[in-house]
C-alpha cells in the first residue's frame, strides 16, 4: 500500500506536484493518469526516495522508503527502461541489483524466465530493442519479490504480444495480492488494466475512484437501438418528456438519459419488435478529457 | 560487505574500467621502459623508474571518475539508490573498491616499471630499496593512486557529467598547476601548494643523497616534508570526497 | 495510394520481407500491423527508398519513390521522431526540409500551428520531451502538403490530448481523400482509428482487409441478452439450437444467433428485453488468433513468487 499526505514538490519557483494526497491499496491495479507535466514521474521519484518532497511525505507500506530495509524486497519499481549501462549484460544488471539486496542469484535466472529473457541474458543491454529493455526492467522490478509494484509506461516499445503479457501479468500480481501502480498515457490500455484511477493534473489530486465510477461519473450512458419498427419506437420515446434527443446513425437510435430496461419495457408493451438494445458505456478518454480540460500543457490546434 | 560485492560487479561487468587499468599500467611501465632502456652515463636511481607515475595517475582518475559519472549517464544511479536509499552506503563502498583497485594498480605499475627498470638499465647499482625513502618512491604510488581515485569519485558525485569531471580534473593537474606558477610574485607560493605538485614530491622528495645525480634535483616544490605532503594530497581529495557524499545525500537522485 | 508487389528484402540470409503484396486506399486509415521483427519497419523504408528491395517493388501513385519528382510534396513520413539535429531549433529543421523541396516558407508556420508548437518554434530540438519532438515530426511529414502520408507509432510519447488529437487529425488527413498508412503495436488505439488493416508476420501478408472484417472474421461474436423472462428464453434459444450460457449476473450469452434473430423471437413471444448487445470480439483478440506463431519473444506467465 501507498500512501501520500500533503505532498508537495517545488523546483525553484514551479509547483511539480501541490498538496497531493491519495492512497494505493493492494490487491488491485491502480491507474496513475494524467496529462503531461501532471507530476506524475515526480510522484513516483518521491515515493522512491529519489526526490525529497519539499513538504508532506509519501510512504510504502507505513514506512519512508528511505527507512526501508532491502527495499528492493518491499518495492519494485520500473520508472525508465533505460536506466542501464549499454555495456553490462543483461544477467551482470540484475546480478548487482540483487546482490545489494542481499537477493540469491538463483532468483536473477528466475526473473530473466519470467520475462522471457533467458536467451539473451548474456547480451549486453545496449543492443536491446525498447521492447526487451522494457523486459529487463521489469525482471529488476519483480527480484526481490515485493509487495509493491510500480511501473511507468510499461507496455512502451512493447509489441502486441507482449502489451497483452504485461496486462494479464499486471493482474496476476494484484490478483496475488500485491499492491500495483501504473502510470500511463494510453487510455485504452489503462481502461483494460486498471481497476482504480488516481488522476492528478497540474500536481493536484483531480480524482481517485474506481475506473467505472470515474468513467459513469465524468460520461453520459446511452442506448443504442435497432428495431424493424424504428419509427413508431422513436414517436414513443419522443413523447416521454425526460428522453433526451435521439440521433440516427446507420439505422440505428441512440438514446440519451434512459436505462435500457425502460426501453425494453416500453417496445414490449407496444409489440415492437427489437434487433439489438446495447448499452454503450463512455469511454476512459472522455471521461479523462471531460476531467482535465484545464491542465494540459501543449494544445495543438485543431 | 554486499554493498562491496555489489560495486565490484558493476566495476567489472562492463569493459572501460579495464581499459583505463591496463592503460594506466601500460603508460606508466612503457614510458619507464624507454627512459631505463636510454639512461645514460650515470646509475639510475630509483627515483627515475618513478617519473612516469603521473601519466598512470591522470588515468586512473578517469576511471574513478567515470565509476560515478557513467551511473548518472546511464541512469544505474537512480537502481543503485533504490536498491540502498540512504545513498551513503553505496557511494561508500564504490570508494572502498575504486580506492583499493587503484592503489593496486598504482602498485603494480610502480613495481613494475622499477622491476623492469632492473632489467633495461645499464648501470643498476643505484636502483635497490635500500632506505625507507627508496620504499617511498616506489610503494607510494600506491598511496598516490588511491588518493587520486578517491579525489576523482569526489568530483564525479559532485559533476555528474563524465566530460565535465574528465576536464576538470585534466584542466587542473595539467594545466593550472603549472599556469599559476607564471602568476608574478605569489605565483610560486601559490603553486606550493598545488595539490598534484605537492603529491609528486610525496614520490619524488627528499631522495637519499646516493640516488640523484649531481645537479639534477627533481621537481620537488612544496614546503611540507613527503609525508605531510601526501597527508596534504589525501586530506584534500578526502575532503572533496565527504563534500561530495553531502550534496549526494540532498539532491534529488 | 501505396502498392507493394511482390516486396522483398533480405539482409544477408535473414529474409526480413519475404513476397509481400498489398495496395493502401487513399480516403482511408489503414492500419500496418504485425508483432516485432514481421518486417514493418523495412517495408517503410523501401516505401520511402531508403533500403533498396532485394525484390519486387513499392509504387507510390505508380511510382518508385527515387521517381518522384520533389518527394515530400507526395510523401509525408514520421518514422522516428529523434531524426533532428538537436541543437537546430524546430522552426530551422522545418524550413531546411521546405527549402530542399521548394516550398514556401509560410508553410513551415503554417504546420507549427497545426500541431501547436508555434510558441516553441525557436527552441533547440535536442531540449524537446518525446512527445514535443514527435509533434515536429508530423509537422515535417505534413510540409509538403502530401497525398501520401506514413507514420510508424505516432502516439509514442503523446499524453492522452495528444494522442487523441493525432486519431483525429488522422482521420481527418483520410477524409480529406489522402492516403495515410499507420504503424503501431497499440491494437486498442488502432482499433479507434484505423478503418482498414495490413497484417505481417514473419515478412509476410497474413491478411488485407477493413478492420471490422478482420475482427468478425477471427472472433466468436456472441449477443448479451438480459432479460426479466431469461429462462423462458433461454429454453426457446436451446431449442432453436444456439448455444447458450447463462452468467453469474443472470443475463444470458447466446452463440450462433444474429441479435436480430433473437429479438424477433422474443418480440413472437412477448417476452420482455431488458438488453440485446452484440458483443465483438477486440482486435487484440483477433490479432493474437491470426498471428500467435510469428512472435518473436515469447514471456512466460510464470510463477512470480519465489
Amino acid at each position: 500500500m501507498i500512501e501520500a499526505t500533503g505532498l508537495t514538490k517545488h523546483y525553484g519557483k514551479t509547483v511539480a506536484v501541490d498538496d497531493l494526497s491519495f492512497s494505493v491499496q493492494p490487491g488491485r491495479v491502480t491507474g496513475f493518469l494524467g496529462p503531461n507535466g501532471a507530476g506524475k514521474s515526480t510522484t513516483m521519484r518521491m515515493i522512491l526516495g529519489l526526490d525529497s518532497p519539499t513538504r508532506g511525505k509519501v510512504t510504502v507500506k507505513g514506512r519512508d522508503y528511505r527507512s526501508l530495509h532491502d527495499p528492493l524486497r518491499v518495492v519494485g519499481a520500473l520508472l525508465d527502461a533505460k536506466w542501464v549501462h549499454p555495456n553490462r549484460s543483461a544477467r551482470a544488471h540484475l546480478q548487482w541489483l540483487a546482490k545489494s539486496n542481499r537477493i540469491p542469484s538463483r532468483r536473477v535466472d528466475e526473473v530473466l524466465d519470467i520475462v522471457g529473457l533467458t536467451q539473451v541474458a548474456k547480451r549486453r543491454a545496449g543492443g536491446f530493442s525498447l521492447g526487451m529493455s522494457q523486459r529487463l526492467g521489469i525482471a529488476g522490478a519483480l527480484l526481490g519479490d515485493p509487495e509493491v509494484l510500480m511501473f511507468d509506461e510499461p507496455v512502451n516499445g512493447l509489441d502486441p504480444e507482449g502489451i497483452l503479457w504485461i496486462r494479464q501479468f499486471m493482474h496476476r500480481l494484484a490478483d496475488e495480492g500485491r499492491t500495483v501502480f501504473v502510470s500511463s498515457h494510453l487510455l485504452s490500455e489503462m481502461a483494460q488494466t486498471a481497476q482504480d484511477l488516481i488522476v492528478i493534473g497540474r500536481g493536484k489530486l483531480i480524482s481517485q475512484t474506481s475506473t467505472e465510477q470515474f468513467i459513469k461519473d465524468a460520461t453520459e450512458d446511452t442506448v443504442r437501438v435497432r428495431s424493424p419498427q424504428l419509427d413508431r419506437l422513436r414517436e414513443l420515446l419522443a413523447g416521454r418528456a425526460r428522453i433526451a434527443d435521439a440521433a440516427a446513425s446507420d439505422g440505428a437510435l441512440v438514446v440519451h438519459g434512459v436505462e435500457p430496461s425502460f426501453i425494453g419495457e416500453l417496445a414490449a408493451a407496444n409489440g415492437i419488435t427489437l434487433h439489438e438494445l446495447s448499452p454503450q458505456l463512455g469511454s476512459l478518454e472522455e471521461a479523462f478529457m471531460q476531467l482535465t480540460k484545464e491542465s494540459v500543457e501543449y494544445h495543438a490546434a485543431d | 560487505m554486499t554493498l562491496l560485492a555489489v560495486e565490484r560487479i558493476k566495476l567489472f561487468s562492463t569493459r572501460s574500467p579495464w581499459w583505463c587499468m591496463l592503460l594506466a599500467l601500460g603508460l606508466t611501465v612503457g614510458l619507464t621502459a624507454i627512459i631505463a632502456a636510454n639512461w645514460d652515463g650515470s646509475p639510475m636511481p630509483v627515483m627515475g623508474a618513478v617519473f612516469t607515475h603521473t601519466f598512470g595517475l591522470y588515468v586512473i582518475m578517469v576511471m574513478a571518475a567515470l565509476a560515478v559519472t557513467t551511473e548518472y549517464r546511464f541512469g544505474t544511479i537512480k537502481s543503485t539508490f533504490q536498491a540502498a536509499p540512504d545513498r551513503t552506503s553505496p557511494m561508500i563502498a564504490k570508494a572502498v573498491v575504486v580506492v583499493l583497485l587503484s592503489a593496486l594498480v598504482g602498485l603494480a605499475a610502480s613495481f613494475g616499471s622499477w622491476g623492469l627498470s632492473w632489467l633495461l638499465a645499464d648501470d643498476t647499482s643505484q636502483l635497490a630499496l635500500s632506505s625507507g625513502n627508496d620504499w617511498r618512491h616506489v610503494a607510494g604510488v600506491g598511496l598516490v593512486f588511491g588518493a587520486g581515485a578517491l579525489l576523482a569519485l569526489g568530483i564525479g558525485a559532485l559533476v555528474r557529467q563524465t566530460a565535465g569531471a574528465v576536464s576538470i580534473i585534466l584542466v587542473f593537474a595539467l594545466v593550472l598547476e603549472n599556469v599559476v606558477g607564471l602568476i608574478p610574485n605569489i605565483g610560486d607560493d601559490i603553486q606550493n601548494w598545488m595539490p598534484f605538485l605537492v603529491a609528486q614530491k610525496f614520490i619524488l622528495g627528499d631522495p637519499d643523497p646516493s640516488g640523484i645525480p649531481d645537479g639534477a634535483g627533481p621537481p620537488a616544490i612544496g614546503e611540507l616534508s613527503p609525508w605531510g605532503s601526501f597527508a596534504y594530497f589525501a586530506g584534500i581529495a578526502l575532503a572533496i570526497y565527504i563534500i561530495s557524499l553531502v550534496v549526494v545525500k540532498r539532491r534529488d537522485a | 495510394m501505396i502498392e507493394a508487389v511482390g516486396l522483398t528484402k533480405r539482409y544477408g540470409k535473414t529474409v526480413a520481407v519475404d513476397n509481400l503484396s498489398f495496395t493502401v486506399q487513399p480516403g482511408r486509415v489503414t492500419g500496418f500491423l504485425g508483432p516485432n521483427g514481421a518486417g514493418k519497419s523495412t517495408t517503410m523504408r523501401m516505401i520511402l527508398g531508403l533500403d533498396r528491395p532485394s525484390a519486387g517493388q513499392v509504387l507510390i501513385g505508380g511510382k518508385p519513390y527515387a521517381q518522384l519528382d520533389r518527394p515530400l510534396r507526395t510523401v509525408g513520413a514520421l518514422l522516428d521522431a529523434k531524426w533532428v539535429h538537436p541543437n537546430r531549433s524546430a522552426r530551422a529543421h522545418l524550413q531546411w526540409l521546405a527549402k530542399s523541396n521548394g516550398l514556401p516558407d509560410r508553410r513551415v508556420d503554417e504546420v507549427l500551428d497545426m500541431v501547436g508548437l508555434t510558441k516553441v518554434a525557436k527552441r533547440r530540438a535536442g531540449g524537446f520531451s518525446l512527445g514535443m519532438s514527435q509533434r515536429l515530426g508530423i509537422a515535417g511529414a505534413l510540409l509538403g502538403d502530401p497525398k501520401v502520408l506514413l507514420f510508424d507509432e505516432p502516439v509514442n510519447g503523446l499524453d492522452p490530448e495528444g494522442i487523441l488529437w493525432i486519431r483525429k487529425f488522422m482521420q481527418g488527413l483520410a477524409t480529406e481523400g489522402r492516403t495515410v498508412l499507420v504503424s503501431s503495436h497499440l491494437l486498442s488505439e488502432m482499433a479507434l482509428t484505423a478503418q482498414d488493416l495490413v497484417v505481417i508476420g514473419r515478412g509476410k501478408l497474413i491478411s488485407q482487409s477493413s478492420t471490422t472484417e478482420f475482427v468478425e472474421r477471427s472472433t466468436e461474436n456472441t449477443v448479451r441478452v438480459r432479460s426479466p423472462h431469461a429462462d423462458k428464453l433461454g429454453a426457446m434459444l436451446i431449442d432453436k439450437g444456439f448455444t447458450v450460457r447463462e452468467d453469474s449476473d443472470g443475463s444470458l450469452t447466446v452463440s450462433g444467433a444474429l441479435s436480430d434473430e433473437i429479438g424477433d423471437i422474443a418480440a413472437g413471444s412477448g417476452v420482455v428485453l431488458h438488453e440485446l448487445s452484440p458483443q465483438r470480439g477486440s482486435l487484440e483478440q483477433a490479432f493474437m488468433q491470426l498471428t500467435g506463431d510469428s512472435v518473436e519473444y515469447h514471456a512466460e506467465l510464470a510463477e512470480t513468487g519465489k
